[in-house]
This record gives structure tokens, C-alpha cells and sequence, in this order.
């Protein structure tokens, strides 16, 4: 059966047709989601993509945290449905802490897009499953705020539970530890910045973010 | 000073006569201001009407040419692309981060007006040169407006240019392209017809930014004091609102709401409605009490005036309103029913809706009966002087490895801030000659296995020496960039900048100007469906150089794999395609380490012309390139290290004899990096074709060095590429 992958759509998001078109590319189907729905129907699988939900004025998915869907995503989440969170989409599942840590602004001050050498760190995610510990991936960021910041105890926690699920080769943005993504303990929550929808056509430059979004539609 | 309301507004004598017998009667103050602003040069284009109707603007594949928001063409398979440039350089003079960031606003709504969804944009951005702290203050400040708009809205910032140069010191040029696609079938124009149809306003609340900006700012010069006093008149950007007034109005349209669509840019409300109305034949009532105000106590003039951002007009149809307000309310945008429209083509505005009347006047009277000037124009006195004045006479330079190094720039400290990737449609994003996007149908998503290519272009040396024969280089260039990505030309937009045009010269420039562009235009088949002119950048008396940009859109007929790009490898053979005389008068060279601008430009040989990027275009859609670029700005010189920088493998080169082959800057020539075996093929291509072709060297090792002119180490080439700016874009890290 083809996975139901539900993207969903906060005003200000701009990757969501992305995220459904290299889903569908990959096998999959995507359907978007509102973010005032109260439910999350059939889906098989929950992604936030990335953009400027609510434009993000306040801090990055301080409002989106708020949305009407939020709460079904948190049973659902709790439930062990899998739900990734791209870029804004990480930093909505910080607030609304399905994930520790946060995210800052870059160190360097400026926006950054451009293609980043990804390590996979755990195999204990729902996007990382297919995968080997040491695998180098190569995908892009498109980001101001997305310095993984948390507290030591945190950190530790990560490490010690296999959380980090990709790092970077050549740190762009002054992540702690040079944390690109991370998972709950159970692995089915995942946040990353870098946008693996954007490396998933051959002529886009680099099909290794396909890997990854194939964790999501391979099915347990 | 008491001087008349009209002079203050920015009106001559002359127009507030002209008005005062159009309307039988003197106008009252708001009737005035409606008149100044849409009579405004940036409004009515009053001094380069008469000469843009020289420029060829028909195709068989042109849908809609200039005069409407945005110029529209059939790209096939049921797609039909919509695209405009426009400037924004007044605003962004006096405060960069928001004149730029609404620069990109504007152009976005001029797409999505006509019913395309924007899909990408494209900056050319021209500043004084960085180690001036006030040039850097505007560069830092556009790019950022640019970056913190552009990427917040959703629409991605595919390419463009970046160029530095004294000539902009007082005044910096940005102009900013918009692409956007749409079902051929689903074109939609800004006009008002119906009686008794609903004019609603959506988006933003109307406040006091902007009042006058098209005749305060984009109509006239500034001195340094004049600056700080008009800062009001730039408005202020907020991407979250034109992000989801994209959606909202989109939507509109799939439903089948509207009848017709406009912005609301240059003149406000003024100009989306008397523009709607007398597009429809049809006239408009305005209730000015109805238009949702971000402050108390506003004038009627200031409401009708203001070029508040983020709001658009949209003409319905009495039944639909409550489906227009129900999928407004789903995005959160504000809509008002602020008019209808009436037959006889007056436009009316009241105080409510059956208030008094505060002005009368007829709708196509502030567009069809807007001033029209044929200015003075004349060449420079010393004109044949100047042309005498050959580059070629300068000394040689003592070092040409210095000169080599002096003139190259890594730009990706700027379009790294810039998301360039969203839509999943660059192949090949900022940095390369164009840059190329799949074509995917806008409705459907489906690929259509082709793809669309685009290039910003300008070149103020080469119109400086020669401003109609440099602006014909300029087209040129555009095609042989579209060529090296295997595209071919389809339609132009162009951006006219230019200094002031109650000065001779500068109207001779311009019309010399559209004249090279004409010309080129007819030669290459290529139309022009839209543009923008902006005249009076001028700063302390100094008119800036004649700066024609041009957004050139071609095609890509089978878009299977990424073309070649700069980057070459190991043991590639280097060869020119093309022929040109080694001549430095406009080039890069002589301007930025001699400070000259005379003499004569090479030759453009159109016909020669189009073999070498038909011949270019082939190469590289047959895979027979393992690099390509054309040769423009700092010549071979600095084509070839931009190759070596790119790739990190230098340069083993010979038969480029002196500093004038090396940095002249013929037109028509394009430099290929070629695997050896294909290099026989290659080479009976360009014979095929009648294209010259002259092996210059061998892409390898770690040094770039030119038989008996330089040799320098490969890190001294990166190093200097990649540090030119890198103080400057403060990313020392």
C-alpha cells in the first residue's frame, strides 16, 4: 500500500509542494494539511516543511506551535506516527517540544543556502533506517536560524541515547556539536535543517535526500 | 517659499494647465495629487514614450506584449510564462534594506496580477565601489532586503548580477526580474468592466509610507540633504502579508472570482483604479471612507496616494463577494469593498458611499492625456574626440598577472543569502552564464522534460563609450549566455537606467540606447514584452552611466542532464569558439585600472553572432562540453581563471599575445573546455558552422600561466576570487 505522507501547510510555509512532488517522486503520496485541520485523517506519516510559518516575526515556530493541528500531531507523534520536522519545521518541533534544544541564528549573521556534506550519525530514525552510521550525504541548507543550541544535560542525553542523527562535515552555522538533525528517544520524531526534498532529482545536483525521505514511505 | 501646490506635488506649469482644461475647471487639491503622481515620469513615462515604440514587440508566441503588468508568453505545453523587471533604485538610495526588500514585493505582485505564480526572481544590482563606506552600507543593505523579502515571501532568487563601480557611488541601481507561470488558458488582465461589479481591496491596511514615492523619489535627483527628508516616502515591506496575499489572490483566480486583478504599486489606489477603469472602458466610484487606514486622521489625498505595500484590487462580480471574502478570510487577508464599477468613465471619489463627491475626473484622462515629451537630445560636444580616444593607446600594464587578479570577484556571498533553490526547478542556480529551471506545469506539476533559461544583463562601460552599439553588445551577450546553457532567446524585458533626461545628453543616450536595442532585437528575433525606463539617477549633479539591463528568457528544448557550467577537469584542450579583434576601448580593464571610457567598441557582427551560439547552444544540448563560457566583462583573462577558480585546476596556455587579447572584450566568443578524444568532433562542428575556432591551452595542474604574459600560482587565482569581498560581506568566520 502506498504510504500517506500529510505535509503540512502554517501561512508563511513555502516548501510544502516540494516536499509533496519528491515524495511522490520517491513512491510515496503526499496530501497537504491545514494547519487549522483538528484532524489528521489517514496519513501515514506527518511533515512540517520548511518557510517562514507565520512569518515568523516573533521567533522561529513560536506561533505555529499554536496551530489548531498541532495538538493531533503531538498524539500522533506520541502515538510512534512518524513526523519529520524540515527546517522551519525543526524549529516548530523545538517549541512545541516534541524535540529538546533550539535553534539560533547562524554564527556568521546570514542566511545561508548552499549544499552541505551531511555524516549519518544514528540509524535509530525513521529517516536514517535505511542507512549506515558514517554514510555522507550531500544536501542543502536554506536557513538564518538554524544554530542547534541546547544545554549540556541535553546533550548528553543525545549522545548517550543515539539522538544525533546527521552532523555536518564542515559546520556551516555554529551548531552545537555540529548537529544537523536530531530524533526523540524513540527515533519516529525527527528534526533537521537541511531540506532533504532538495536533493532528490538528478538534475537538482545530488539524490541523497531522496535516502532519507524513502525512511519515511518504506513502512515498519 | 510659497510656491504653487502643483510645482510642490512635482507638476510644471504647463501640466496644471493642461489639467485645469481637461477637467473645464481648476482642479481641487486632491484632483491635483491624483494628476501629480499618475502624470509622474516613473507613472507615464513621459520622456521615453515616444522613443520605446521603436523596439519590435511581436512574435507569434507573444500573449501579452509591454503596456500591461507584465509581458506574457506561450512556453508551450499549455504554459505561459509571465515576467517583468523593474527598478527600484530611488528607495533603496535612501534606505536599502526596505527599498530593496519592496522592490522584490512589487515585481512579485505585477506577476501574480496577471494570473502566474511567481517562480523565481532575479536581481541586477549595481553599487559605488566597496571601499566606500556608504556604497557598502547600500550593498550590505539591498542584499539583506533582498534576502530577508525574497526568502520569506517563497519565491526563490535564481541569479542576477552584482557590479561595482564608482558610477553608482551617489546612486545604486537595483533592478529586480520576476518570472512567473501560469495554464495558457488562464490569462488574466487588470481591468474593470461590468457595471456594477465590486472593487475590493485586499492585503494591507492603507497608512502614510509612500505617499508620493513616484514623483517624490523616482521623478527627480537628490542632493545629500534632500536625503534624510524623504525617507518617509519609502515604504515598508512585510513579506508575511504578500506570502499569503500570493495564496489569497491565486485562489481567487482558480475560482473564477475575478474579472480583473491589479496591483497597487507607483500612485496607490489612484492608479489601480483609474488604471483598471480605463483599461475596461468603464469608469469607477471610490468610497475613500472604506479603505481600512493604518493610522487616524489621514487626508483623501493621502489615502488615494499612499504606495503602502502588500495590496491589490480585485474587480468581482457582485454574487461571488461572499466566496472572495469566505477564501480571504482562509488566508487572513483583509478585504473591503472600496468601489464599484459604473459605465461612462468617470472616476468618482466619495466620502461613503453616497457621500459628498471629493474628485471627478476621467479615468483615462491621468493615463491617455499624461504629458509626452520629445526632450532636447544631442551627442557630446567633444563625441568625435572621445571616439578617437582609444583604450588600446594606454600604457601596457607592467604586471598583467596583477591586472588578472585586481578583476576577479567570487559574487557568492551574495546569492548564498539568497534561496535559490526552492520550487526544486535550478538545475543551474546563481554563478553560472544563465541560469536554467525545469519547466514543470504550473497546474499539474507534471515535467515536461524541458526547461526555461534566464539572464540579467548590463554593461554601463561598453554604453558609456558607445551607448547604441553597447546596448546591442548587451542583447548579445544575453543570447551567448543563454547559449552556453544550451537555451534558446525566446523574449526580453528590459530596465532603462539613465541620468536625467532634461539634460541632452542623457536623452541622446537613451535614445541611442533603444535604438542598439531595436536593432539587436531584430537581428536575433527576439521580441520585447515588457519593460521599465528610470531615469534621473542623478546624485550632486552626476548622471550615472547609460545602465540598459536586459532580462533575457529562452528555452531549453530537451532538458535531460546539467549542462557543463565553468567547471573544468584535468587535461580538457581549451579552445575559443568565435573571432574578435583585440580591442580594449569599454572593457573592464581600461575602466577600473585606467578609469577610461572612450574610444570605439569592437564590432558586432550579427550574423557571426548567431553562428557562434547556435554552434554553443548544440554543443552543449549534445554533451560535447566539459565546460563553457562566454567571454564578456575582463575578456579571456578572466573567463579562463573564472574557469580555473571554479574547477581548482589551472591553466597551461599559449597564442594569447599580449594584455589586449587578453582582457579585450569582442563580442562573440566563447570559451570551451573539451575532453581530447571529442575534440576532433568539436572542431568539425565549428567548421560545419563557419565558426573559428583557435585551440588556446590545456586545462591542468596548479598553475595558471599564458606563454610570455603570466604565470601565477592556482591559489593565488582562488584566493583573490574568493577574497575580493569577503571583508566586505563581513563573512570572515
Amino acid at each position: 500500500m502506498t504510504t500517506k505522507v500529510g505535509v503540512v501547510v502554517f501561512p508563511g510555509s513555502n516548501c510544502e509542494q516540494d516536499v509533496v512532488e519528491a515524495v511522490d517522486t520517491i513512491g510515496g503520496f503526499g496530501e497537504l494539511l491545514w494547519h487549522k485541520d483538528t484532524g489528521l485523517g489517514d496519513v501515514d506519516a506527518v511533515v512540517l516543511p520548511g518557510g517562514f510559518a507565520h512569518g515568523d516575526y516573533l521567533r522561529t515556530g513560536a506561533m505555529a506551535r499554536f496551530s489548531p493541528i498541532m495538538d493531533p500531531i503531538g498524539r500522533f507523534a506520541r502515538d510512534g506516527g512518524p513526523v519529520v520536522g524540515i527546517c522551519n519545521g525543526f524549529q516548530i518541533l523545538t517549541e512545541a517540544q516534541l524535540l529538546p534544544g533550539a535553534l539560533y541564528k547562524n554564527r556568521g549573521l546570514k542566511f545561508l543556502c548552499q549544499p552541505t556534506m551531511l555524516r549519518v550519525n544514528s540509524t535509530g530514525s525513521v529517516l536514517t533506517r535505511g542507512l549506515s552510521v558514517g554514510d555522507e550525504l550531500n544536501i542543502p541548507i536554506n536557513h538564518f536560524e538554524g544554530n542547534f543550541i541546547c544545554s549540556e544535560q541535553v546533550l548528553a542525553q543525545l549522545h548517550d541515547k543515539n539522538q544525533i542523527v546527521l552532523t555536518y562535515r564542515d559546520n556551516p552555522n555554529g551548531a552545537t556539536a555540529d548537529i544537523a538533525g536530531i530524533c526523540n528517544e524513540s527515533g519516529n520524531v525527527v528534526g533537521l535543517m537541511p531540506h532533504p526534498e532538495r536533493a532528490a532529482h538528478p538534475l537538482l545536483g545530488s539524490t541523497d535526500g531522496a535516502l532519507l525521505l524513502k525512511g519515511l514511505i518504506s513502512g515498519d | 517659499m510659497n510656491e504653487p501646490l502643483h510645482r510642490s506635488l512635482g507638476l510644471t506649469d504647463e501640466e496644471a494647465e493642461a489639467i485645469e482644461e481637461i477637467l473645464n475647471r481648476p482642479p481641487n487639491h486632491l484632483e491635483l495629487a491624483m494628476y501629480a503622481v499618475m502624470w509622474s515620469e516613473h507613472c507615464s513615462y513621459k520622456s521615453s514614450r515616444l522613443h520605446l515604440r521603436r523596439l519590435p514587440t511581436e512574435a507569434p508566441w507573444v500573449l501579452v506584449g509591454p503596456g500591461e503588468n507584465a509581458g506574457v508568453v506561450d512556453v508551450g505545453d499549455g504554459i505561459a510564462a509571465a515576467i517583468r523587471i523593474e527598478s527600484h533604485n530611488h528607495p533603496s538610495a535612501i534606505e536599502p534594506y526596505q527599498g530593496a526588500a519592496t522592490g522584490v514585493g512589487g515585481i512579485l505582485r505585477d506577476i501574480f496580477t496577471m494570473g502566474a505564480r511567481p517562480i523565481a526572481v532575479m536581481d541586477s544590482l549595481r553599487f559605488g565601489r566597496p571601499d566606500d563606506p556608504r556604497s557598502r552600507w547600500i550593498a550590505e543593505g539591498v542584499v539583506s532586503g533582498i534576502s530577508g523579502y525574497g526568502n520569506a515571501v517563497g519565491v526563490p532568487t535564481v541569479g542576477g548580477e552584482t557590479v561595482f563601480d564608482n558610477t553608482y557611488a551617489g546612486n545604486p541601481l537595483v533592478n529586480v526580474l520576476c518570472l512567473g507561470l501560469m495554464p495558457a488558458d488562464r490569462l488574466v488582465l487588470g481591468q474593470a468592466s461590468g457595471e456594477g461589479n465590486l472593487a475590493v481591496l485586499l492585503g494591507a491596511s492603507t497608512g502614510r509610507d509612500g505617499i508620493g514615492g513616484v514623483s517624490v523619489l523616482a521623478s527627480a535627483s537628490f542632493g545629500d540633504e534632500e536625503e534624510a527628508e524623504k525617507r518617509p516616502s519609502v515604504q515598508v515591506g512585510d513579506p508575511f502579508e504578500e506570502k499569503r496575499l500570493i495564496e489569497a489572490c491565486l485562489a481567487l483566480l482558480d475560482a473564477g472570482l475575478v474579472v480583473g486583478i491589479q496591483d497597487l504599486g507607483g500612485a496607490g489606489l489612484t492608479c489601480a483604479t483609474s488604471e483598471t477603469a480605463s483599461r475596461g472602458g468603464a469608469g469607477m466610484e471610490v468610497d475613500v471612507a472604506a479603505v481600512p487606514r493604518r493610522e487616524p486622521g489621514m487626508e483623501p489625498f493621502e489615502v488615494l496616494t499612499s504606495e503602502s505595500q502588500e495590496r491589490m484590487l480585485a474587480i468581482v462580480f457582485p454574487d461571488g463577494l461572499d466566496d472572495v471574502l469566505a477564501i480571504c478570510d482562509r488566508w487572513d487577508v483583509q478585504a473591503s469593498v472600496v468601489g464599484r464599477v459604473t459605465v461612462g468613465g468617470l472616476l468618482r471619489v466619495r466620502d461613503g458611499i453616497d457621500g459628498p463627491v471629493l474628485a471627478e475626473l476621467p479615468a483615462a484622462s491621468l493615463h491617455e492625456d499624461a504629458p509626452l515629451y520629445d526632450r532636447p537630445r544631442h551627442p557630446p560636444a567633444d563625441w568625435e574626440d572621445l571616439k578617437a580616444d582609444a583604450a588600446d593607446q594606454l600604457p601596457p600594464p607592467e604586471d598583467v598577472g596583477a591586472d588578472l587578479l585586481a578583476m576577479l570577484s567570487d559574487l557568492s556571498w551574495v546569492y548564498r543569502q539568497y534561496d535559490h533553490m526552492l520550487f526544486l526547478n535550478t538545475v543551474v542556480g546563481p554563478g553560472g552564464d544563465a541560469t536554467v529551471l525545469r519547466l514543470k506545469h504550473p497546474a499539474t506539476g507534471a515535467d515536461t522534460g524541458r526547461g526555461l533559461a534566464l539572464t540579467t544583463d548590463g554593461n554601463h562601460r561598453w554604453c558609456a563609450v558607445d551607448p547604441r552599439a553597447g546596448t546591442a553588445m548587451t542583447v548579445a551577450e544575453a543570447v551567448l549566455n543563454l547559449a552556453c546553457v544550451g537555451a534558446r532567446p525566446l523574449a526580453l524585458v528590459n530596465c532603462l537606467n539613465f541620468g536625467n533626461p532634461e539634460h541632452p545628453e542623457v536623452m541622446w543616450q537613451f535614445s541611442e540606447a533603444v535604438d542598439g536595442m531595436a536593432e539587436a532585437c531584430d537581428a536575433f528575433g527576439i521580441p520585447v514584452v515588457g519593460g521599465n525606463v528610470s531615469l534621473y539617477n542623478e546624485s550632486n549633479g552626476h548622471n550615472i552611466d547609460p545602465t540598459p539591463v536586459i532580462g533575457l528568457l529562452g528555452v531549453i528544448d530537451s532538458l535531460i542532464r546539467i549542462p557543463p557550467g565553468l567547471a573544468w577537469s584535468e587535461g580538457d584542450r581549451v579552445i575559443v569558439l568565435g573571432a574578435g579583434s583585440a580591442e580594449l576601448s569599454g572593457s573592464l580593464w581600461a575602466a577600473s585600472l585606467a578609469g577610461h571610457k572612450r574610444g570605439r567598441l569592437p564590432e558586432l557582427d550579427y550574423e557571426q553572432h548567431r553562428r557562434v551560439a547556435g554552434l554553443a547552444a548544440g554543443l552543449v544540448a549534445d554533451d560535447r562540453l566539459s565546460a563553457v563560457h562566454d567571454v564578456s566583462s575582463g575578456g579571456l583573462g578572466v573567463a579562463l581563471a573564472e574557469m580555473a577558480a571554479v574547477s581548482g585546476i589551472g591553466f597551461r596556455g599559449a597564442r594569447i599575445h599580449n594584455h589586449a587579447d587578453l582582457f579585450g572584450e569582442a563580442p562573440s566568443r566563447v570559451v570551451a573546455a573539451v575532453d581530447p578524444e571529442l575534440l576532433p568532433e568539436v572542431e568539425a562542428a565549428a567548421a560545419a558552422t563557419g565558426v573559428t575556432v583557435a585551440r588556446i591551452g590545456l586545462a591542468t595542474g596548479d598553475r595558471f600561466a599564458i606563454k610570455g604574459l603570466l604565470d601565477l600560482d592556482m591559489s593565488a587565482i582562488t584566493d583573490h576570487w574568493r577574497s575580493a569581498m569577503s571583508d566586505f560581506a563581513g563573512q570572515a568566520q
